[in-house]
């Protein structure tokens, strides 16, 4: 259900490799936990992020919730559809969900997050 | 009121801090496990928050039919031959013109005007009420109730075995129809009779929290699990306190512990359709006084989707304090974010530009009229929806 392909945070980002850079998300128990999502507040293009740095906050009709980079590195894009349609991190958080992509990142960084094994024992343990 | 602040909104719904679980379960508390609900503390309650989603349970309510376990609602009973002049004393609003078979909205306020609950008094017999208050403070309702009446008036909290049910959306009247032994084609807003559910009695009472046509169902605690079962039979929408929060607020309703407060005077409020003008009351004077902090209640309109929440200053455009928002957030019908909020009253004119003061940032916002949404169904005849 975890995605093998990508690395976790204990603050429920994802982040994985592509093409040199790295994107990066919230979990699918992330999402369930805010409930359906109104409004994500994405980062300014090129602006550089240090790891575990705030970069944007997301809000749900009851809750809201800051958005902390699982790696340091440069904002290379944000998923503009976000601004009409934040709930595609509901209903994909994996894919069409994506929220930035960081240039610039140190690939050997995310080797110090968790995998998925340990990210879903880590949310097992807390539920 | 923590409890209220709890259910409303979690500071950070991804990295939540353990809750110690409340007291009181509603005996609809085993059917929200098997519907996997959310659950959170709301007034001393375990209650469901919501069960598939906030905006899917909200717009089952706006267009079809949803149905919400209120039986946290707290129910008192007080009658006698004083029991008339002891509830004008009492509540806010006039109860004398009520007639049998008719509700109102009033406040229970403190003799300096601010309001220690918000209610719906029923006129049950010519010396008989019913008094519909809110979970979190009911007990000490009671206290000051029981405190405030005379001897020879009975005063009963029958809160612990009178359930409710709120059945809500256009969808309703035909549901009801359905379930309900006697018509309910005549009963008018705010407005109540006896009717019978699988040949048990329940109160109907025309009345509702969400600004759609609706009934919210007194009747014992079995009867409330099988007219629930048959209503989700009949495909009506269990939603939660989060979408019951999003609908009250879209059409300006208040939430107690919110919008009013023991702390702040009932005038400023601007709910006078609860306020005698009239008569003596526990408050009225304070009320009535021309020399009350100048803050008024208004409605404010977001730009866009990022909420304003209960807490944030609210600004001038030049950035001088004028007051904070009690509620906001994501309107699910308008599709940008509203609140409520205490201003100025210099600046409580619509059209007024005004500035909210968030965690991160400086929200633009706009004084609007109430309701924000205005095409809810709850005063139109019920004919229409049958």
């Amino acid at each position: 259900m975890t995605p093998n392909d990508r690395r976790y945070t204990k603050t429920h980002e994802w982040v994985k490799l592509e093409d040199g850079k790295a994107v990066v998300g919230i979990t699918d128990h992330a999402q369930e936990a805010l409930g359906d999502i109104t409004f994500v507040d994405l980062p300014k293009l090129g602006r550089t992020l240090a790891a575990g740095g705030e970069f944007g906050v997301i809000e749900s009709v009851k809750a809201a919730s800051d958005l902390y980079a699982p790696v340091g590195g440069v904002v290379s894009a944000v998923n503009q559809a976000l601004n009409d349609t934040p709930e595609l991190i509901n209903r994909d958080p994996y894919g069409d969900g994506w929220i930035i992509t960081l240039s610039g990142v140190d690939a050997a960084a995310l080797t110090t997050l968790l995998d998925a094994a340990d990210y879903e024992s880590k949310i097992t343990v807390r539920n | 009121m923590p409890a209220e602040n709890a259910a409303s909104c979690p500071p950070d719904a991804m990295h939540p801090e353990a809750t110690t679980p409340p007291p009181h379960r509603t005996p609809l508390y085993p059917r929200h496990l098997s519907l996997r609900a959310r659950m959170a503390p709301f007034g001393g309650f375990d209650m469901p928050i919501q069960y598939t989603g906030i905006l899917d349970e909200h717009q089952a309510c706006r267009r079809g039919v949803a149905i919400f376990d209120t039986c946290h609602m707290g129910e008192f009973f007080l009658a006698g031959p004083h029991a008339l002049a002891d509830l004008e004393r009492l509540v806010t609003c006039e109860v004398a013109t009520l007639d049998i078979g008719q509700c109102r909205y009033g406040l229970l306020c403190n003799p300096d005007g601010g309001v220690r609950d918000d209610l719906l008094v029923y006129r049950l017999a010519i010396d008989a009420f019913m008094i519909v208050v809110n979970a979190g403070t009911q007990d000490a309702d009671f206290d000051w109730c029981r405190s405030q009446v005379s001897r020879d008036s009975h005063l009963e909290n029958r809160s612990s075995t009178t359930a409710k049910l709120d059945i809500q959306g256009p969808a309703s009247p035909r549901l009801m129809t359905h379930l309900l032994a006697e018509p309910i084609v005549d009963l008018r807003y705010y407005r109540f009779h006896e009717n019978r559910f699988a040949d048990q009695r329940v109160l109907v009472s025309r009345t509702g929290y969400t600004g759609e046509i609706g009934f919210e169902i007194y009747c014992p605690p079995d009867t409330a699990l099988a007219l629930w079962d048959a209503c989700l039979a009949k495909e009506a929408v269990p939603a939660g306190l989060g979408a019951r929060d999003t609908l009250r607020l879209e059409v300006g309703m208040p939430l107690y512990g919110h919008e009013l407060s023991e702390s702040r005077n009932a005038g400023d409020s601007g709910f006078s359709a609860a306020m005698s003008t009239s008569k003596d009351f526990i408050g009225a004077t304070a009320i009535r006084a021309s020399d009350r902090e100048p803050q008024r209640l208004v409605g404010l309109a977001l730009e866009g989707r990022r909420a304003a929440r209960a807490g944030d200053a609210i600004l001038s455009p030049l950035g001088a304090n004028s007051g904070a928002v009690t509620s906001g957030s994501f309107s699910p019908s308008l599709g940008h974010a509203i609140a409520l909020g205490y201003v100025h009253a210099s600046q409580a004119v619509e059209g007024t530009p005004l500035l909210i003061q968030t965690a991160r940032d400086r929200l633009p916002a706009i004084v609007v009229p109430r309701p924000f949404y205005r095409s809810g169904t709850a005063r139109q005849p019920m004919r229409a929806f049958l």
